[in-house]
């Protein structure tokens, strides 16, 4: 139980995807301002987050491994996410049109989000068990809502602070992931 | 051959991938802690991209326009897994630096990029141009990025194991944070403030 705990401390708070690992940027600088659509899309990343670690960890161990097929991860994870993209999308469309109008343009987007990808090569990478990888995608994905919603709320604000000209836009909005980053560092000592 | 300088020279400055199309971020702002790791993965992002650039290219009339996104990752994964088992065999300090970040080249928007605007379109020899054009342009970028953070982190400039210089001072107390993950937000920032300051890009 303890171990399980300090995996999803460690991956939402300490190894943030975001600001420690440098995964999922894409969609952390292009952000909406508005905190409902940057949590939509951070639940939408944290479900297909969570079903491609499933799905990836079952594939690799009672398929990849038993037929020494190891080399072909990188295809078979790539595959397996885009598929489950697909009918996550296709699913969300078909039960509950209004959610799917509000993730809608987020969904397709997934599938190149190298937070995805990241989180079941790093559950492979350190062997975790089924239950394991199930608690260290839901912590990623939670970091994930937790980052993205603070950056949600301070890009209102950014546009109305008196940046040097050349400062304006990204460069502004490094600085700010920056700060966010050494707050972060705060976590390292929890576990 | 004008047209193929032009689609060559355009991916370096004019339309850098790092500085100016703000791509690829996740890789860039990862793995610049030291030239050596920006080398490899220059290395490794260089081959995928010509690679899939060349048979995207070569096949871009049979692919239907409907599955194309799907087809050019499992090319470009193809190219990944050759560029990662390489590396493991040949170098294996570099695949252990680079770590997760050498396969998820995959959904690097760089790679992806080039194959859905250019090689999608394009003859095979303007594609070489293109990847070319592209690499250099990265590599350019993950350079300067990774000369400050290693040189301000570690107070030395060493590559492969040589030291070429340090700054004295700095090497007994180095600024650590830079080759820590807020340095990286802070040396891409200034760097993208000081291009658009100067207008080396718009």
């Amino acid at each position: 139980m303890a171990s399980l705990f300090s995996i999803f401390i460690g991956m939402a708070l300490i190894n943030n995807f975001i600001l420690s690992r440098f995964l999922g940027l894409c969609p952390f600088f292009g952000v909406s301002k508005k905190l409902g659509n940057a949590v939509s899309m951070g639940v939408a990343v944290t479900l297909v987050m969570f079903l491609a670690s499933v799905v990836t960890w079952v594939i690799h161990d009672y398929i990849l491994v038993p037929f020494e097929a190891e080399y072909m991860q990188i295809v078979i994870y790539i595959l397996v996410i885009a598929s489950l993209v697909q009918i996550v999308e296709m699913t969300i469309k078909r039960t509950n049109l209004s959610l799917y109008n509000s993730l809608g343009i987020y969904l397709p987007l997934i599938t190149t989000n190298c937070a995805v990808l990241g989180v079941t090569l790093i559950n492979t990478q350190e062997t975790y068990s089924l239950v394991e990888s199930m608690v260290s995608s839901i912590g990623g994905g939670v970091g994930f809502i937790i980052v993205l919603s603070i950056m949600s709320g301070i890009r209102e604000r950014l546009d109305l602070a008196d940046a040097p000209e050349a400062m304006k836009g990204l460069p502004i909005a490094f600085i700010t992931a920056m700060l966010l980053s050494i707050t972060f560092f705060g976590f390292g000592g929890i576990v | 051959m004008t047209r193929w300088r032009k689609d060559f020279l355009k991916g370096i400055i004019v339309s850098n991938p790092v500085f100016v199309l703000v791509l690829g971020l996740c890789p860039t702002l990862a793995i610049s802690t030291s030239i050596d790791n920006a080398l490899g993965m220059t290395m490794g992002v260089t081959i995928v991209l010509l690679g899939s650039n060349i048979i995207i290219s070569a096949i871009r009339k049979i692919i239907p326009n409907s599955v194309r996104i799907p087809v050019f990752i499992v090319i470009i994964a193809s190219f990944v897994t050759i560029v990662s088992l390489t590396f493991q065999a040949y170098f294996p300090d570099i695949y252990e630096s680079l770590g997760i970040f050498l396969p998820l080249i995959v959904v690097n928007c760089i790679v992806l990029g080039r194959a859905e605007v250019f090689a999608s379109k394009n003859s095979v020899f303007y594609s070489i141009a293109d990847a070319l054009g592209v690499a250099i342009g990265f590599m350019l970028a993950l350079l300067i990025i990774s000369f400050i953070r290693q040189l301000l982190g570690t107070g030395a400039l060493t590559i492969f194991g040589n030291e070429l210089f340090s700054l004295p001072g700095l090497v007994e107390h180095p600024l650590s944070i830079f080759i820590q993950a807020p340095g990286a937000f802070l040396v891409i920032a200034l760097l993208m403030a000081l291009f658009k300051h100067t207008g080396v890009i718009e």
